[in-house]
């Protein structure tokens, strides 16, 4: 690792203020942005932790039903205070990594990162959630641009994730062996007005959107209602624990289990 | 009535108290005053010539003590090989340098370049990243059969060819075998990948290197299986030093797994510049140098081919294997697909005819040598594979298949050098067929099959050369070893003992179980008796720990030299009672002379050997400290059957392994619960290994599977409880406690069992698939459902 300044500073303003250093980042949980500069990969000059802004913590139901959830919130905490309101969430915040990475990692730091196997990114596009920044809003329809790419400025802070709460969810994945992320995960979410699912872990351009299984679901929210449905190979990834087929083929698998499970 | 001390009984490991509460003393734990720290500059490139090290801007960096290269080690020795294979045609295998910082040529990912030492780990690799390299990047070779054919890149430009040998075995059986082939009823073959590991110790290694001025001694700190071997190698052939001016310490060490039985180069390299540098010089791998650089296991690709009769007894096997030895020979490298693969081809059966073939071969990737088995699992593999697809083929039963053919009378010669002394395979495989509960596997499969998963059951049997092993053989099979192991052993005054063993522990618990053997022999307790380990300076020469051979070597060693204890100290006993030595009976730690009341305790008798007023000075010196060191007369040949009960999720692939079963024919046993635990960890690495483990290169000689977010390990939730039994024992003919090792044994014998069970999930359902390569990864196994 080489060295950098700290800063933890208490509001959003400060933070944003400390960002504006020549290459300073903000530090949420560290999960990943640590192991990277500790492989000399990553070299901040200074990094700005979130942790201490009260602001940023934390689960809480809106008047208009839906779920704001402060950018800084761990995983464990989302796990624990989601349960309630939205299982689904809870559940894939419950297996996200091991203890350890859940009492550190934050949704923030999580949707900032855009990891193509992570599981937050397939519950924010499934769920039409809204990213908030310190300096707007973005849906997740228009926030998420390929492999660890996101519509992020630079400096620019999640300060919170804004998640409408549908009738029935659920999320499946489907670990990779080594990692236990996702080699792929599905989201499912069906809503009054109609149902997004939502995949990570399998394609090339990072999560998306399956809308043919989105159509025939909205007609009939049934597990058959996938069957004959495929997703093209040609645009998944591959390596060396699947092949791009094998990608393709879980999606079809995990959609139909998903939606079976919706609660 | 399970025994609560002495052999058979299972005390806890008193080990565990200091490694479960963070008072264990690692390598990475000793440090020592003014120690510099070194960084190794490691090739990114799997193949290139280099062209210049440029190491001018990074020596002016702060804290940079010296940074060394290949040419600082001219005129040192090369890293050595421990054993030297002989070919078909007589001829010694190639054999290439392998100095201790790449000189000329890098070969592998993770090859040392330069070494910078500087004040501290990260002044060394802040100037690390200053020099500056110029290497020509060259066409690597990963593919072994690519790699001998003509006109492949060479790893080694002074050999021939990247073959290092072509071993043949028994070259004069190659005729009646061929015969047997063209004769057979029936030939059943099968082509095969054993799978490339990584051994990952949870310790990764460490070297601390010292050098006193004063008194012109080296010493090595390092997390080494086995330390007098490494005193040997290194001092003998590498730096130079005379044994008596080196002293090498393996304290605690986290694993080995038999990645830290050879000498590696950074070993060498930090005793050479503590010298150079009058400093101690430490160096810490960090995880993913180990993925890198500690030599990796397995990796072979086979075809095997068995022919039986028209009455499906088994008349021929015929094997030709391609084994990997990566870009240098590491020490026991050569050894591994021959001596220690080759002789276990009959595995349990009466076959008897056997030609095994192996071409062994330089590629550019780190160099594989032994792991946990160490050519046994491969052996094991290929044959209870092979067997199991025969039994298909023909339609019969394949345990019915194996006991037709089972050995069943002792001692046994088989075709492929080996004398097998003592075992029962069918009352190993009764035993599987109970505790493995194969009465109740239909009512489970249809149970499986209403939830939409198939189930499959499979087994297999395995045997096991270990107690590596009477001197005078391996010396002919080209070792440069003798295999014995040595033991003193120290009475003290008031009666404790010290035993100082050239076995090494790390991890197998020889301080809890020794000890119950000497309690046992004195009748003293267990808490009497201390084992040292670990370090030249205070241990007799010894071969260390590896292919389970503590118990059956080191404690034969043991046991002998608390004979020549008992036996003097019944002298010094029959002395003070006035009583001839013959008549002196010990029990429970107390002598007495046969039919009369008279008798002295134990604790009676050490004061006088050390206190010896009343002594026969004139017979017998004062003192009780015996030496002995032990040549096992042959191996001993561990045994037993397998069973693994998988579901497979036909519309994902993914296995689970809902049961698992062992029952090993171990001999005697000290301690069944140390036993148990042995077991389980081979078969949790076997089950790795079957299901989950894959060390893969590209193309170009990357390591793709290079941390743990790509090389999955077994975790806790990825294997079931095991039905674990011991209870079948046909002791070992030829070492005093008739023991014959357990460490290896689990992860020999899983890997065919697991492999097994998803084929015969697979065919349940009607699939026509015979062989999956490991790991069976859903992916894998889902292709082949969908076949
Ligand atoms: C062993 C292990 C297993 C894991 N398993 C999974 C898994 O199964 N599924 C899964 O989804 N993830 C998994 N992760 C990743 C984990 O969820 C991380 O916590 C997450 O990816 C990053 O969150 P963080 O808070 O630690 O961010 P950090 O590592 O601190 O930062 C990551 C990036 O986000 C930026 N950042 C952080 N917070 C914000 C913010 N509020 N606004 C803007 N930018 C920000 C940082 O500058 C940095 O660029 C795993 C990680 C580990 C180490």
């Amino acid at each position: 690792m080489y060295n950098f300044e700290f800063e933890k500073p208490a509001t959003i303003a400060d933070a944003v203020a400390a960002l504006g250093a020549e290459d300073a980042q903000a530090l949420g949980g560290g999960q990943t942005l640590l192991p990277t500069m500790k492989q000399r990969l990553a070299m901040p000059s200074k990094l700005v932790s979130l942790s201490g802004i009260g602001e940023m913590q934390g689960v809480c139901r809106e008047d208009d039903g839906s779920l704001a959830i402060g950018g800084a919130t761990t995983h464990a905490t989302v796990a624990a205070e989601a349960a309630a309101h939205y299982p689904a969430l809870a559940d894939l915040a419950s297996h996200i990594g091991d203890p350890a990475v859940r009492n550190r990692g934050t949704i923030g730091g999580s949707l900032a990162n855009n990891d193509p196997a992570a599981c937050y990114p397939a519950a924010a596009l499934g769920s039409g959630a809204t990213i908030v920044t310190n300096a707007r809003e973005i849906a997740a329809d228009d926030y998420f641009q390929g492999l660890f790419t996101t519509a992020l400025e630079e400096g620019e802070i999640i300060t919170s994730v804004r998640f409408p709460v549908p009738e029935a969810a659920n999320y499946q994945k489907f670990v990779q062996p080594a990692s236990r992320f996702a080699m792929v995960g599905v989201f499912v979410a069906k809503f009054v007005d109609g149902v997004r699912v939502a995949v990570t872990g399998a394609s090339e351009e990072g999560v998306f959107r399956w809308s043919e299984a989105e159509a025939a679901l909205g007609a009939s929210f049934t597990a058959d209602a996938v069957d004959g449905l495929t997703v093209d190979a040609a645009g998944m990834m591959a390596d060396i624990h699947a092949t791009k087929e094998y990608r393709a083929h879980l999606i079809g698998v995990l959609t139909k289990r998903a939606v079976a499970a919706a609660s | 009535m399970p025994k609560d001390s002495g052999i058979g009984a299972s005390p806890k490991r008193r080990e565990d108290l200091r490694f479960l509460t963070g008072t264990g003393n690692y390598t990475d734990d000793i440090n020592l005053s003014g120690q510099a720290y070194v960084h190794f500059l490691r090739s990114d490139v799997a193949h290139g010539k280099i062209n210049g090290i440029d190491t001018t801007a990074a020596a002016a960096m702060p804290g940079v003590v010296r940074i060394f290269t290949g040419a600082d080690f001219e005129g040192v020795g090369s890293i050595p090989c421990g054993w030297q294979v002989t070919d078909r045609h007589g001829q010694p295998m190639q054999e290439p340098a392998h100095p201790v910082l790449a000189q000329g040529k890098v070969r592998y990912v993770g090859d040392a370049i330069a070494a910078v030492v500087a004040d501290t780990a990260e002044q060394a690799r802040d100037a690390a990243e200053a020099i500056e390299l110029d290497i020509e990047e060259l066409p690597a070779v990963i593919d072994m059969k690519e790699a001998v054919k003509d006109g492949a890149p060479k790893v080694h430009d002074d050999l021939t060819s990247n073959l290092c040998y072509d071993w043949g075995f028994v070259e004069e059986n190659k005729p009646a075998v061929e015969e047997a082939f063209a004769k057979a009823a029936h030939v059943t073959t099968l082509e095969l990948v054993n799978n490339r590991l990584v051994a990952n110790p949870m310790e990764p290694r460490v070297a601390v290197g010292d050098f006193n001025r004063a008194t012109g001694e080296s010493t090595l700190y390092s997390t080494s299986q086995n330390p007098h071997v490494i005193r040997l190698l290194m001092g003998a052939f590498v730096l130079g030093i005379p044994e008596h001016k080196l002293r090498v310490i393996a304290p605690d060490v986290g694993g080995g797994f038999g990645t830290k039985i050879f000498h590696y180069a950074e070993e060498a390299f930090c005793t050479f510049a503590a010298k150079a540098l009058n400093r101690a010089v430490k160096w810490t791998s960090t995880r993913s140098e180990a993925f890198m650089t500690d030599a990796h296991g397995r990796d072979h690709v086979t075809k095997i081919e068995l022919a039986l009769d028209a009455d499906n007894n088994f008349t021929a096997l015929r094997t030709d294997t391609y084994a990997n030895m990566g870009a240098y020979l590491s020490t026991f490298a050569p050894s591994v697909p021959t001596w220690l693969h080759g002789t276990l081809m009959a595995g349990n059966y009466k076959t008897p005819l056997i030609y095994v073939n192996v071409k062994a071969v330089f590629t550019n990737t780190v160099p594989v040598d032994a792991y946990r088995g160490a050519g046994r699992p491969e052996a094991t593999f290929q044959l209870e594979r092979v067997i199991d697809k025969a039994a298909r083929e023909l339609g019969v039963d394949p345990i019915a298949l194996r006991r037709q053919n089972f050995i069943t009378e002792f001692p046994y010669a088989t075709p492929v050098a080996v004398e097998y002394d003592t075992g029962d395979y069918n009352a190993t495989m009764d035993k599987l067929i109970e505790v493995a509960d194969f009465a109740g596997f239909e009512a489970r499969r249809a149970e499986s099959q209403q939830n939409g998963k198939l189930r499959g059951l499979g087994v297999n049997c395995y045997i096991e050369a270990c107690g590596i092993a009477p001197s005078n053989l391996v010396g002919q099979l080209g070792a440069r070893a003798g295999l014995y192991e040595s033991a003193t052993v120290r009475v003290n005054a008031t009666g404790g003992l010290v035993v100082m063993t050239g076995s090494h522990s790390h991890g197998q618990g020889h301080e809890t179980s020794f000890p119950q053997v000497i309690a046992d022999m004195i009748g003293i307790d267990e808490s009497m008796v201390e084992i040292v380990h670990g370090d030249t300076a205070n241990t007799p020469m010894g071969m260390g720990t590896y292919g389970s051979r503590s118990l059956a070597v080191g404690g034969s060693a043991m046991v002998r030299a608390t004979e020549k204890i008992i036996a003097k100290a019944k002298k010094i006993a029959a002395h003070i009672l006035e009583a001839s030595d013959a008549d002196i009976e010990l029990k429970d730690g107390q002598f007495s002379v046969a039919g009369t009341d008279k008798s002295l305790a134990w604790g009676d008798v050490t004061l006088a050997a050390y206190v010896p007023h009343n002594y026969p000075l004139e017979d017998i010196e004062p003192g009780l400290e015996e030496t002995a060191f032990y040549d096992p007369a042959n191996f001993t040949y561990p045994s037993g059957a397998y069973a693994c009960e998988v579901e497979v999720d036909p519309e994902t692939g993914k296995v689970t392994i809902e049961r698992f079963a062992a029952a090993d024919d171990f001999g005697n046993i000290v301690n069944p619960m140390i036993v148990d635990g042995q077991v389980h960890g081979g078969i949790g690495q076997g089950i790795g290994q079957a299901l989950l483990e894959g060390c893969v290169y590209d193309e170009n000689g990357q390591l793709l599977s290079a941390s743990y977010m790509d090389y999955a390990m077994p975790r806790a939730d990825d294997v079931p409880f095991y039905q674990v039994d011991h209870s079948c024992q046909t002791p070992c003919t030829h070492n005093p406690l008739g023991v014959k090792g357990c460490g290896e044994a689990g992860a020999i014998g899983s890997p065919p069992a697991v492999v097994n069970a998803v084929v015969d999930a697979l065919q349940s359902a009607g699939k026509d698939v015979t062989h999956i390569d490991m790991p069976l990864t859903p992916n894998r196994v889902w292709s082949a459902l969908n076949s």
